[in-house]
């Protein structure tokens, strides 16, 4: 489709405000519907819309399968990591609370970090999916 | 009898639509009409539990600071909004499951698949994967 | 009134497509109605007060879920090959089934009760607790994330696990094995070479 210019277009002119709006449903999920689930499936999108448009290929220079790979782990890491952290402090595992020691600021900070954590492993798992489908006869003839 | 119909509208569609689902898992032997035929299962009993969390005159469960309002219970919608993104998952392995099945033995049909799978055991042809492997 | 007259007429909608997916045999068309089940039981979801499983549902049930049925069938036949020979015995089941289910429905509290069971256990408390003690307004972020943490990431890890899958199932073993060979020392995944020796065994093992 990187021959219609219709296409080419429209899809430059998404992709920032795609990835705005995922990252907006991300940091606002306390205040209003969203939350990682939503957002990493909305910024993986983008990139979706990025790789139909301007080919696989370039799809995958933007984010190599290495890196999507260690973003996976790390989204894991990161939630698992939350919980440990505030075992460390003293807490429970995943007790917010033990973070900062008050009720409101632990809270905050734990949902905020839980939550970056799911939205970059569906961010990349998505991603990694629809890399891997895209290219599976491509990668099977090399 | 209208009440009581209203009453339970939608437990029964969701009854209907599980019903739908299990049958194309069940009749249909393509195996991309079998995962749709999931989803669809799949979808009624996430419109079973909302159904379940719905409060008559309620609103969504975001707090507005005013003791008076009525909200929906949180706790299905929690449950079945990592259910929705879980079952994407699923259906994406099942998806490279079907291609892997359809480069093995070139069909995506049930039966072909089980006639081919016989074919194999009982002549033992050369596989057709062996080319990629080595 | 109204929000019942829609609830009633969008899963009317709902059995509909449902019933035009049992009757199509073009794969294509199937994959499309599927993504307007999805769409339409997001707005279903609205109407049930659920805004962030609506959301969910919207952008995965319809957007990429449908994306990557439609990145499959590039690879797979475009039509489903008439099989009418378990119809009567499925429908049989089928039927048999949903009658068992529809007597059960008798037993499930009436659409919309606020006093039934579902709603005196742990959700009081929920709706009370993260307004005053937690200053968060989304009530369904603070159980996701904060009460029920530990479902989300047992639910976090299971995504992880599946995408996992998905690679393993379709570039992981081929790509190993080859870089393995090619550069002696690396491969793609960056797994040293001592362990891709262990894992083209695991992973490439052919059917």
């Amino acid at each position: 489709m990187k021959q219609n210019p219709v296409f080419r277009v429209v899809a430059k002119i998404l992709f920032a405000p795609i990835i705005m709006f995922g990252l907006y449903v991300q940091f606002h999920g306390d205040y209003s519907p969203g939350g990682g689930f939503q957002a990493g499936v909305i910024i993986a999108a983008a990139f979706i819309l990025h790789a139909i448009v301007f080919g696989l290929e370039s799809g995958r220079q933007i984010v190599s399968a290495r890196v999507n790979l260690w973003m996976m782990v790390f989204g894991v890491l990161l939630y698992g990591g939350v919980g440990v952290v505030s075992m460390a402090k003293g807490g429970l595992f995943l007790d917010y609370t033990a973070l900062t020691g008050s009720v409101a600021t632990g809270q905050h900070i734990g949902i905020l970090l839980v939550e970056l954590g799911v939205g970059l492993t569906v961010t990349s798992v998505m991603l990694a999916v629809f890399h891997a489908f895209a290219g599976f006869v491509e990668d099977r003839a090399k | 009898m209208i009440e009581q119909l209203g009453d339970s509208w939608n437990y029964i569609i969701v009854i209907i639509l599980m019903m739908t689902g299990l049958f194309i898992v069940i009749a249909r032997t393509n195996l991309i009409k079998k995962l749709i035929g999931l989803s669809i299962f799949q979808t009624s009993v996430f419109i079973f539990y909302i159904s379940l969390g719905k409060v008559a005159g309620g609103t969504a469960p975001i707090l507005d600071g005013n003791p008076g309002t009525l909200y929906s219970n949180p706790l299905p919608h929690v449950l079945i909004l990592t259910a929705i993104v879980v079952g994407v998952a699923t259906t994406a392995l099942g998806l490279a499951l079907i291609l892997r099945i359809n480069e093995a033995f070139g069909s995506i049909e049930e039966d072909e698949i089980i006639a081919a799978k016989l074919n194999q055991s009982l002549a033992r042809p050369k596989r057709p994967l062996d080319k990629h492997s080595d | 009134m109204i929000s019942l007259i829609v609830d009633v007429f969008l899963l009317a909608l709902l059995v509909l497509i449902a019933v035009m997916v049992v009757r199509t045999c073009k794969l294509y068309a199937v994959i499309v109605m599927s993504g307007a089940y999805s769409l339409t039981s997001a707005a279903i979801f609205v109407n049930l007060d659920a805004v962030d499983v609506a959301f969910t549902e919207a952008a995965v049930g319809a957007g990429i879920s449908t994306i990557l049925f439609l990145a499959v069938m590039a690879y797979v036949p475009a039509d489903e090959k008439p099989s009418l020979n378990r119809n009567v015995l499925a429908g049989f089941i089928c039927i048999g089934a949903g009658a068992l289910l529809l007597l059960a429905v008798a037993d499930l509290p009436s659409f919309g009760d606020p006093m039934s069971q579902v709603h005196q256990h742990v959700a009081p408390r929920y709706l009370l607790e993260s307004g005053s003690a937690l200053h968060i307004p989304n009530v369904v972020t603070t159980v996701l994330a904060s009460y029920r943490g530990f479902d989300t990431l047992g639910e976090t890890i299971v995504v992880f696990t599946a995408g996992l899958g998905v690679l393993m199932l379709l570039a992981g073993a081929t790509r190993t094995h080859r870089m393995a060979k090619k550069t002696g020392k690396k491969t793609a995944l960056g797994v040293s070479k001592r362990l891709s020796k262990i894992l083209p065994k695991t992973m490439g093992k052919k059917a």
